[in-house]
């Protein structure tokens, strides 16, 4: 048969054209980070980082913002992280195959699509309003839990999903309960899986300003409690940008953001794979 | 002679599908009974029956008895985890959990609420010399069993089911993913249990059969069609299709 491209030349090009792809993704990645952090570093220094800001941030630091952020990442953690593990575990291990158990997953899938603005919306309409908690670290953390919940639950339930089966029956067969077997056996096993998932929904949470802008402030005070308003870095960095403080104390929060989410993934990744290694004796 | 385990007039479904069909045998006590036949003529189902794993089957579905010590292990009133207890199981593939080999052992212990340290550090220590296994171990129990070589693998699989010390153990052909080496010393590990343990192992190694039991009983379509000692099993079969089998003119 006649070929136009003879196979080792179309391998050639098929392996060229995904080495390519390959390389331009890193290539992206990291001109967009350098980027920021070569507009934003600069203007970062200590003094940035553990000062109040002066003037709206027009000058001074971003300490306040830091600590809101860590405080609303906290609330949405605590919250999304065990209802997320509790409804992925339910889902792969009790629930069989019905359509409560479809409906479940459509609605954490539905969920997880829904823009972070419309989120906003509703925790103003929900958590600020109705229940009355007004702005303040609880009504932002609380809209953050909602939206971290479905990548925690969807990435957590591929991993319990995947753990050998055989492990399980195993479990059984010693005399362990169902319980104990989850317990003892499942959960950690899909520890690296869980923990990949509930950073996935924390790094949802700490990059989101428009989820928090109508539901926590925009305090320049470092909170003292849940009823306080707040101001989280993305929301600082919106405000300066969008209302023209400071261009370059904008690129600074940014810097300071995204150094501040590569710190925990690169941290917990690697805290994951030691596990694994351990785990699998490799 | 005294039995174990009693089974009469067993029959097992998933769905519609009659899957063992009226099983009448008696499994005499710290003996090796062998349970031989083709792919799919339910040898599996049958020792699944034995401890109930079948009932994590939604469409399972059985009636007949099954009696252990007399007492009929499908009772309502029974409790599976202590049947389990009773009645341990160890599988075709190695399927230590990814936990250190200590802990491995230790699993069935902690389940069933010992926790003392050293209670367990002994007992964890007899399993695995009862499984032929310490000595390539005792300095590395901290280290993760998922390490170790299968036959390795399956040793640790049998000393953590004997630590919780059951009556009978189920193999379901428990060399069938180990090379000849391993092989010969899970079978010594069987000579070595027998004394203590009722064995029951689905092989489809006839030699192996041979070697490790002093009973057999053959499988076919569903039903046993001659179970009794393993020599005249194998030397005076009395159907025709238990000769066939076992000469290799088919399965």
């Amino acid at each position: 048969m006649y070929r136009i491209i003879p196979p080792k030349i179309a391998q050639k090009i098929m392996n060229s054209i995904f080495w390519a792809s390959g390389i331009l993704t890193i290539l992206i990645l990291v001109v967009v980070i350098g980027y920021v952090l070569f507009k934003g570093l600069p203007f970062v220094s200590l003094e940035f980082l553990f000062s109040d800001p002066i003037d709206s941030g027009r000058a001074g630091g971003i300490f306040p913002m830091i600590m809101s952020s860590i405080y609303v990442t906290l609330i949405a953690l605590l919250l999304a992280a065990p209802l997320g593990v509790g409804a992925a575990v339910f889902l792969a291990e009790y629930a069989g195959e019905n359509r409560t158990v479809k409906l479940i997953r459509f609605g954490a899938e539905t969920l997880s699509s829904i823009p972070s603005i419309v989120f906003g919306l509703f925790g103003l309409a929900f958590f600020v309003v109705y229940l009355g908690l007004g702005w303040s670290v609880l009504s932002g953390g609380l809209t953050l839990a909602l939206m971290a919940l479905p990548t925690v639950l969807a990435a957590s339930e591929v991993s319990v999903e995947s753990i050998n089966k055989s492990y399980s029956e195993g479990s059984l067969a010693l005399g362990a309960t169902k319980w104990q077997t989850i317990y003892k056996v499942v959960i950690p096993a899909a520890i690296p899986g869980i923990t990949t998932g509930i950073i996935l929904g924390m790094a949802r949470a700490i990059a989101e300003a428009a989820a928090v802008m109508y539901t926590v402030g925009a305090a320049l005070l470092i909170p003292t409690s849940l009823m306080d308003p707040a101001r989280p870095l993305p929301l600082h960095l919106y405000l300066l940008a969008t209302e023209g403080i400071s261009m370059d104390n904008a690129w600074a929060t940014a810097a300071v953001l995204v150094i501040l989410i590569l710190i925990i993934t690169v941290s917990t990744n690697t805290l994951v794979d030691r596990y694994r290694k351990k785990m699998m004796g490799r | 002679m005294e039995y174990i385990i009693e089974v009469e007039d067993l029959n097992v479904y998933f769905d519609e599908l009659h899957i063992l069909k009226n099983i009448n045998i008696k499994i005499p006590k710290n003996a090796v009974t062998s349970l031989i036949g083709p792919s799919g003529c339910g040898k599996s189902t049958f020792i699944r029956t034995l401890n109930r794993m079948n009932d994590l089957i939604s469409t399972f579905r059985r009636d007949g008895t099954v009696l252990l010590d007399g007492e009929n292990i499908y009772n309502p009133k029974v409790d599976v985890v202590n049947l389990r207890k009773r009645v341990g199981m160890v599988f075709q593939k190695p399927n230590p959990f990814p936990k250190s080999i200590f802990d491995n052992v230790a699993y069935g212990l902690r389940v069933h609420g010992i926790n003392d340290k050293d209670v367990l550090a002994q007992k964890v220590e007899e399993a695995l010399k009862s499984a032929a296994l310490w000595e390539e171990v005792e300095n590395i129990l901290e280290k993760s069993a998922m390490g170790l070589s299968g036959g390795q693998q399956q040793r640790l699989c049998i000393a953590r089911t004997i630590a919780v010390e059951p009556d009978v153990i189920l193999m379901d052909e428990p060399c069938s993913a180990l090379d000849p080496i391993s092989t010969t010393k899970i079978e010594d590990l069987i000579h070595k249990l027998k004394k203590d343990y009722t064995i029951i192992i689905v092989t489809h190694n006839m030699q192996q059969a041979t070697r490790v039991s002093k009973y057999t009983a053959f499988f076919l379509h569903g039903e046993i069609v001659e179970s009794g000692k393993t020599d005249q099993i194998f030397l005076e079969p009395t159907d025709n299709r238990t000769e066939d089998y076992i000469t290799g003119r088919f399965g």
